[in-house]
């Protein structure tokens, strides 16, 4: 249990710095913004209680949002990723059949569930994200640019980071 | 109460959703200044066209009420009106020119029919052979040179327009001396410019320039025809190509003043002297 606390909390602090500090000032003439930090609550444990995955998300997206100076847009974005994900995994996956440390990664769920996964969630939390900062249906259609543009770069980078840190242990 | 309980905790995701999302969109209104007047503004808009739906509907309530007002009103005006009597008073202002010994008189008039999108454009005043006004003579409004007056009978006259396709003035630039022909052009359906021809390419001449009547027409020289706006030299040819603004505004034209040169005659008899073949 402490293992899981404590991995997930450097794997949120690392992906907050590089979001924070190197990601930010990444960007295709901001059309593709990267927002790799994401990649924490995909990556939470199946068996989390709903309040906290809530709580989490929102948190991980406060503090991006901290750094961004533009408060509560990430974590708009992340609480209805943390929804939308809960929904997903209702549907796709058993729950019952795992013990509490299974996390939906890539080398357990395999390659085809784990980018289904992981395109569904990002491009909602972009759509969510771009539609709020821009705040507008006016110019919908540079705003869905984005989103889609944005949502390749992050899918990419998800999924490079899963497959330098692949464990292929439960196959 | 139970049952509503379990439905909650049922579907906790959903309502730990909304709380969640809700918290954070209120983040997003209190602290972002943008976002913050896209919300304001637009509620504010909402209000106000609610507002507005009322106040439309209170003011149907009131139709009739305000109907007799105006009624009343209309009819009080009515009994004032002026147009509804004939208007055949004529004022006539004499103009002394003693520089150049020549005498002009003015009598005004309304524009009662106007073109301004033909290839030829007539104007139609109320002022005809009655008033004094016979043919060729020259019109010119507030701003500058209207027409040419081309067909009279009692109390109306035309007017051929400077927006006429063979409507020719002589004109000159304001400083030189130099003069050429003023015309709309055959193929220019603009009402606001029109091309001063037979400039000779010699004669410096600058944007904004102003261009007025010569004193060979039918018009007091000086009288303000337009600006340059435009300039340029045709290759193989001597003289310049400009075009200009025109002072009048044609299609808001409304009174205008024909200008009876007195001694027109005199010099007309004089030149016709000239055997046309010298």
């Amino acid at each position: 249990m402490n293992r899981i606390i404590i991995s997930n909390l450097i794997r949120f602090l690392s992906l907050l710095f590089i979001q924070v500090f190197l990601l930010q000032n990444i960007g295709y003439y901001n059309l593709a913004t990267p927002f790799i930090y994401i990649l924490f609550i995909l990556l939470l444990p199946f068996k989390i209680p709903n309040t906290l995955l809530f709580l989490l998300s929102f948190l991980a997206g406060a503090a991006v949002d901290v750094f961004y100076d533009t408060p509560g847009i990430n974590a708009a974005a992340c609480s209805l990723m943390a929804f939308v994900r809960i929904i997903f995994i209702s549907i796709t996956v058993q729950r019952d059949g795992f013990d509490n440390e299974r996390e939906p990664k890539m080398g357990i769920m395999g390659f085809r569930w784990f980018f289904f996964y992981a395109v569904v969630l990002t491009f909602v939390h972009h759509l969510c994200l771009f539609m709020l900062e821009t705040f507008s249906f006016i110019e919908i259609y540079y705003t869905l640019l984005r989103v889609v543009f944005s949502s390749l770069i992050t899918v990419f980078l998800i999924l490079i980071s899963e497959f330098i840190f692949f464990k292929n242990k439960e196959r | 109460m139970r049952n509503l309980w379990m439905f909650v905790s049922k579907y906790n995701a959903f309502f730990l959703f909304i709380i969640f999302f809700v918290i954070s969109l209120i983040f997003v209104g209190s602290n972002n200044p943008y976002q913050r007047t896209v919300i304001l503004n637009s509620s504010n808009d909402f209000i106000g066209r609610s507002y507005e739906q009322i106040d439309n509907l209170k003011d149907y309530l009131s139709l009739s009420r305000v109907n007799d007002s105006l009624v009343a009103e209309n009819a009080n005006l009515r009994n004032q009106l002026k147009s509804s009597f004939a208007d055949d008073s004529i004022r006539q202002k004499a103009v002394n020119d003693t520089l150049y010994k020549q005498q002009y008189t003015t009598i005004e008039a309304r524009v009662v029919r106007n073109t301004v999108n033909r290839k030829n454009n007539y104007i139609t005043i109320n002022r005809g052979r009655a008033h004094g006004i016979s043919l060729g003579m020259g019109v010119i409004g507030s701003a500058g040179v209207v027409g040419i007056v081309r067909y009279v009978n009692n109390n109306y006259s035309i007017v051929q327009s400077l927006l006429h396709s063979r409507t020719k003035i002589s004109a000159s630039i304001e400083g030189s001396n130099a003069f050429g022909s003023l015309v709309w052009g055959p193929d220019n359906f603009n009402s606001q410019t029109a091309f001063l021809l037979d400039i000779p390419n010699h004669i410096v001449v600058k944007n904004g320039q102003r261009i007025v009547t010569s004193g060979f027409s039918l018009f007091p020289a000086g009288t303000s025809i337009g600006k340059i706006i435009r300039r340029d030299v045709k290759g193989g040819n001597n003289f310049l190509d400009i075009e200009l603004k025109l002072s009048t505004d044609f299609s808001t034209l409304q009174y205008v003043y024909v200008i009876n040169n007195l001694r027109a005659a005199e010099q007309q008899e004089l030149e016709t002297q000239i055997p046309e073949d010298e």
